[in-house]
């Protein structure tokens, strides 16, 4: 593994940082002076409102948008094609085509083409590490199944399997809640922290669903068009920041965020 | 049989059967990446542009087939760049291009001074059109697109399925559309004698998108889509030599039928 800048009083090794971001689209900014670390390891989330610049976080993060201003790196270095590649990216699952006509196994198989290379097909060790990648996730038994015919949950698990096969060591998830029924995403963050915790991975997600991200992240912040907050989940309530990014009229749900958080917060400080 | 027999002691029509035979795959595997990828608008805008570049071989005295080609591709790949770069949505790129490209096409016709181009049979198709010259040149670019389509088909299929984690996953995006295209103009062009400029747009979408109603896996598409489109180019050219009709039309018309009733097939599948 290469060599990470860390922090002092932090052994772990920065994978995503962004120092005094600036982005624009059409003279207008949707991101301002934006500063944020990832370190390895932890479950990263960013709670905003929806147009509050959370996609254009990401696409920065991976270096698919360039700002106009500031400084990105990604494992140590400006985000390119090569450094992208170890990172396992997730979309919005309503983005996927219902029909489109590949086996949730070919959708697996996609996260290793890559390595395969160009004018090869994914022979059998393909096949054994794509298999292995639905056992891990437990849909080894949905392998042949058309992709559009499994449930929001399922296709948000079978892109996980596709994204862990390429062996990233982020992971940058967009709204990972929309089109999952709350059951399924119980599932799918605990399955977040538990390859956190086996392959020490990272994970960045953003979320407009405060409660999701307060629950299941190690450390969040708060974005729109400006980081309003930066830390821990717990202290994001202050009604101050809430405005921010709400504005006066907010009436968000929040389902007890103190309990949840505070056990994966204990998992902060393992080290 | 008598009858079958009458016709392929024609020249024209074996020649005819062997640009359809030749054409079908070449149309049907196109138009898998065509519905998956949504590109039947851009189908029709390249299939259209290419009358420009036929207007523009009359026009210099040169093989239209040839400028053709190079206009269609020179289009394709403008219409991409555009929607990749530009303000402009694809879409509002290939309806600039689709009516320059015609206009120009109208244009050149007018300055050149051959008055007996048969520019009707280039629009709808012509049976009697097919030359040894044109079999010659399907089965090469049709060899050509099929070819690079087998061995870039996993990579094109991840770009159809999600263009923004293909990139990241370190698929050539970019590359691969641009590609796509000047195979979309290559295959538009060789298919425009015999089912025509206009009507060709219809075989870039129909195979696909009949084969996508009764089957949700992609290899079993593909081999439904080439019967499709196999099916209806040789009923479509039978059917057009018996009643003296642009071949192009036929053709069409008969894919057509054929995706309404696998449409139906596929309503009670479900």
């Amino acid at each position: 593994m290469k060599e990470h800048e860390t922090d002092i009083g932090n052994k772990k090794a920065v994978y995503a940082e962004l120092q005094n971001v600036w982005v624009s689209y059409y003279n207008k900014w949707v991101l301002k002076s934006i500063y944020l670390k990832c370190y390895q390891g932890e479950i990263f989330g960013i709670v905003g409102p929806n147009g509050g610049g959370k996609s254009t976080l990401l696409k920065v993060i991976l270096g698919l948008v360039r700002p106009q201003k500031g400084v990105v790196k990604l494992f140590g270095h400006m985000p390119d094609k090569h450094n992208r590649l170890e990172v396992g990216y997730l979309p919005q699952i309503s983005k996927a085509d219902r029909s489109f006509p590949v086996t949730a196994l070919d959708i697996v198989l996609m996260g290793l083409y890559n390595r395969i290379g160009f004018f090869k097909r994914p022979g059998s060790k393909s096949r054994e590490v794509a298999m292995e990648m639905l056992s891990r996730i437990n849909m080894a038994d949905h392998a042949k199944k058309p992709f559009g015919m499994l449930s929001g949950g399922q296709q948000q698990r079978i892109h996980i399997a596709r994204a862990l096969a390429s062996k990233p060591r982020l992971l940058v998830l967009d709204e990972p809640s929309t089109g999952v029924d709350s059951v399924a995403q119980e599932d799918f963050y605990e399955l977040l922290a538990k390859f956190r915790d086996e392959m020490n991975i990272s994970v960045i997600m953003v979320s407009h669903d405060i409660g999701v991200i307060t629950a299941h992240a190690d450390r969040i912040a708060c974005l729109n068009l400006e980081i309003h907050y930066h830390g821990e989940p717990d202290s994001c309530f202050e009604p101050e920041i809430m405005q921010k990014l709400y504005g006066k009229n907010l009436n968000v749900m929040v389902h007890d965020p103190g309990c949840a958080t505070c056990s994966l917060m204990k998992h902060e400080h393992n080290d | 049989m008598n009858i079958m027999i009458e016709i392929f002691n024609l020249e024209f029509m074996r020649n005819a059967f062997m640009a359809g035979i030749m054409l079908s795959p070449v149309l049907a595997v196109v138009s898998f990446f065509v519905v998956l990828r949504r590109l039947s608008f851009v189908g029709v805008g390249v299939a259209h542009s290419a009358f420009g570049g036929i207007a523009l071989g009359f026009f210099l005295g040169i093989s239209p087939t040839l400028t053709a080609i190079a206009f269609a591709i020179a289009v394709s790949n403008a219409i991409g760049y555009i929607g990749r770069h530009g303000k402009l949505s694809a879409d509002t790129a290939i309806g600039i291009f689709f009516a320059f490209a015609m206009a120009l096409g109208v244009v050149f016709i007018g300055l050149s001074d051959q008055y007996n181009v048969d520019l009707f049979g280039y629009l709808f198709g012509n049976i009697l059109a097919i030359t040894t010259n044109d079999l010659i040149i399907i089965a090469l670019l049709g060899g050509f697109v099929l070819i690079s389509i087998f061995l870039l088909f996993k990579e094109l299929l991840f770009v159809s399925f999600d263009r923004e984690v293909a990139l990241v996953s370190g698929m050539p995006v970019a590359f691969l559309y641009h590609f796509f295209l000047t195979i979309l103009a290559m295959s538009v062009v060789i298919s425009m004698k015999i089912i025509g400029i206009i009507l060709v747009s219809a075989l870039l979408v129909i195979p696909g998108a009949a084969a996508s109603q009764i089957t949700d896996r992609y290899i079993p598409m593909i081999a439904i889509a080439i019967a499709v489109a196999l099916t209806s180019t040789a009923g479509g050219l039978l059917f057009s030599y018996y009643a003296d009709l642009a071949s192009g039309a036929t053709i069409v018309i008969l894919s057509s039928i054929i995706f309404f009733i696998l449409f139906i097939v596929g309503r009670f599948r479900t």
